[in-house]
């Protein structure tokens, strides 16, 4: 079989990967650097019987793909800053309805409509914390195109399993840059798709049945009448006042991700088994990062980099023990000071943290990277 | 409580309501469940979607796929349900505030795009919900906690707002023309395309209190005797409309396209 591969951006492998994980809605509003993946779902979705629509806002567009999942779909929404900023009260609300959706931010410089063509990574802790409340967050961060497709299959996956939004956080770069994927066969990826109530059982929506994870989910329209609401509920889906209750949903919520992190947490590492000093990054930096720690060790200075692949939950567990192996670590991100904060709070001065970053519009270069890793060594 | 209606369409056990005595929103919820019933609707393929107020917590207690989500997104939230599986019958309930402030731009589009929905506005003329304050519909020199002063904003005709984005069928009518009304919601969901039925409510509690409007009874005693009909209004001259509020069917267009049968047909092309 001759293999399937094809020239292709960051934002087109998205959707690509999106189809592959069996996406069927798709509603949002066109924004740079995101636009891309709006343009390729309106053109596919038809193709495989599913349905794209734009919609008169980012608020809406979130909104519309909620009510898409909630019919039984796979269904995602893209944007980037601005459009990520108003998406937000819906964010929350999927999160409590608990519905499976898969939310790209292709992030661009801000704050506000800011520099709309360039790239920055400033939405990591407003991807944590945009929504009001505390909330379950899961968020996934590509470095290369084949990257952004297998991510998004993993967003799908995750969201379906969970039954909570996961985000996808791209870039600029890495949504524009063109590399060559091989697309995987159909069967090649593992695709989940969520659990439907078992047939001759009483539906309980909201309710977990012994050995699943979430509560199961019926479609709109499959003949379990049930209520969705964005109030604190109780099993039945109906709201409820009781502070008990609150505290008892919230806290299963909280614990798909509290208790799966070994199945949430991704990430890399490159060259840091003999290394000095770690370079810590993610995303479009990390591609930097590693020509930045190839021209040191040239240079006789032996770096080595974390990449975290999944943004939330943070992998703690990893990073502590890189603060017990290491007096340097250096993060580099596209921004002034954002992920820098949660290394910190999880090294607790085991190590020596430094930030290497900037949100002026221009990427971070492996020489800047390399010369703050100079400079603290 | 033994109305059949009541019994086949209420979840019994989220029974009484919230709602504060001499409200209207529960006339609508009957007419609405009476509308449905005489259509011979099947439950499992009826969707209600609500924004957030106290007529939005209305599909709370309707036995169908119910939808409560944030404030003024119901028709954002709808408009995927309907475009996602267009079997389904999606009805929208919002109040004045949820569907002509916060959720205005939603309405418009969808009534733009004439999607299959029918939306059912339970206009209070106040926000009820958080207590009084003025809303798109409070008549002007209207009091409200926000407008002690009277208010200096002119109102929206949401029927006629609807009519004017492109709705297909704009209808109004009022908690005392309960009759006309259930008939109104039945043509309204019969409808292929976007509809729209405002219904005038009465909000005792606040509206009322704050405008001297008396009883709930002195309330729709009041929609009794201002409200005419469009079609009773054309013949009348000019010094007996004088005062009075027009209701009745403003649009009713056949024949548009409904919007998910326009992408069924791209899809339909896309095969061949
Ligand atoms: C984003 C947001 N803003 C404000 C509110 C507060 N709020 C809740 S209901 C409401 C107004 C309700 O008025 P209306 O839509 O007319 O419905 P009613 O309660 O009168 O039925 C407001 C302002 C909210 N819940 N969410
Ligand atoms: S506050 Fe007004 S609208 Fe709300 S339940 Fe009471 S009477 Fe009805």
């Amino acid at each position: 079989m001759s293999k399937n591969i094809k020239l292709m951006q960051g934002n087109e492998a998205c959707v690509e990967g999106a189809l592959y994980a069996g996406m069927r809605f798709y509603a949002g509003y066109p924004i740079t650097p995101s636009t891309e993946i709006a343009e390729k779902s309106a053109e596919l979705l038809p193709t495989v019987g599913g349905k794209f629509i734009q919609m008169e806002d980012e608020i809406a567009g979130i909104a519309a793909a909620i009510g898409g999942a909630l019919t039984g779909k796979k269904s995602m929404t893209a944007t980037s800053g601005p459009g990520f900023s108003l998406k937000q009260e819906n964010i929350g609300y999927a999160m409590i309805a608990e519905i499976p959706l898969v939310i790209v931010n292709v992030q661009r410089g801000g704050p506000s409509t800011g520099l709309p063509t360039a790239p920055a990574q400033g939405e990591i802790m407003q991807a944590k914390w945009g929504t009001h409340g505390d909330h379950p967050v899961i968020a996934l961060s590509p470095s290369t195109v084949r990257e952004t497709f297998d991510l998004t299959v993993r967003a799908f996956n995750l969201a379906e399993k969970y039954r909570t939004p996961v985000m996808l956080l791209t870039d600029e770069i890495v949504g524009h840059m063109r590399e060559k994927i091989e697309i995987p066969e159909p069967g090649e990826l593992e695709i989940y798709n969520r659990l439907e109530p078992v047939e001759g059982e009483t539906y309980i929506p909201y309710g977990v049945r012994e050995g699943d994870l979430v509560p199961r989910m019926a479609a709109f329209g499959s003949g379990h009448r049930y209520h969705v609401t964005g109030l604190f509920h109780d099993e039945t889906g109906f709201p409820s006042n009781s502070t008990e209750n609150a505290g008892f949903m919230l806290d299963r919520m909280m614990k798909k991700v509290e208790d799966n992190l070994d199945d949430l947490i991704e990430y890399e590492e490159y060259m840091l088994d003999d290394a000095e000093v770690c370079i810590f990054s993610y995303g479009s930096s990390a591609r930097a990062a590693k020509t930045a720690i190839d021209q040191l060790r040239e240079e006789g200075i032996k770096a080595g980099l974390f990449r975290a692949i999944t943004i939330w939950p943070f992998a703690e567990k990893r990073v502590k023990a890189l603060a017990e192996q290491f007096d340097n670590i250096v993060v580099a991100e596209l921004n002034l000071g954002q992920y820098v904060y949660e290394v910190e709070r999880v090294v607790k001065g085991a190590a020596k943290v430094s930030h290497v970053g900037k949100a002026n519009g221009d990427v971070l270069t492996p020489a800047e990277i390399a010369a703050k890793v100079k400079e603290v060594l | 409580m033994n109305n059949p209606i009541v019994e086949k369409y209420f979840r019994m056990d989220n029974l009484p309501h919230i709602w504060c005595p001499g409200c209207g929103n529960g006339i609508i919820m009957l007419a609405l469940a009476k509308a449905i019933d005489s259509l011979g609707l099947d439950k499992d393929k009826v969707c209600v979607v609500s924004g957030i107020g106290c007529s939005s917590r209305a599909p709370g207690y309707l036995d169908f796929n119910t939808l409560h989500t944030t404030h003024g997104r119901a028709l954002a939230f709808a408009t995927g349900v309907k475009l996602a599986n267009p079997e389904l019958e999606v009805i929208v309930i919002s109040g004045d505030g949820d569907a002509s402030a916060i959720g205005g731009n939603h309405l418009i589009h969808a009534a733009r795009r004439n999607i299959g929905i029918t939306t059912i506005v339970f206009n209070n003329n106040i926000y009820g919900m958080t207590g009084g304050q003025y809303s798109p519909t409070t008549p002007n020199g209207d009091l409200g906690t926000t407008a002690p002063h009277g208010n200096i904003d002119r109102p929206f005709d949401i029927a006629q707002l609807a009519a004017a984005a492109g709705a297909t069928y704009a209808a109004r009518s009022t908690v005392y023309h309960a009759n006309q009304m259930e008939k109104m919601i039945e043509t309204a969901i019969a409808h292929k395309g976007f509809s729209m039925v405002e219904v005038i409510s009465t909000c005792p509690t606040y509206y009322g209190r704050k405008n001297k409007k008396g009883s709930a009874a002195n309330m729709i005693a009041f929609l009794k005797d201002s409200f005419i009909d469009v079609k009773v209004a054309e013949k009348l001259p000019e010094e007996k409309k004088a005062g009075k509020f027009l209701m009745g069917e403003f649009k009713k267009e056949e024949g548009v396209v409904e919007y998910t049968v326009a992408y069924e047909s791209i899809i339909e092309r896309l095969k061949k």
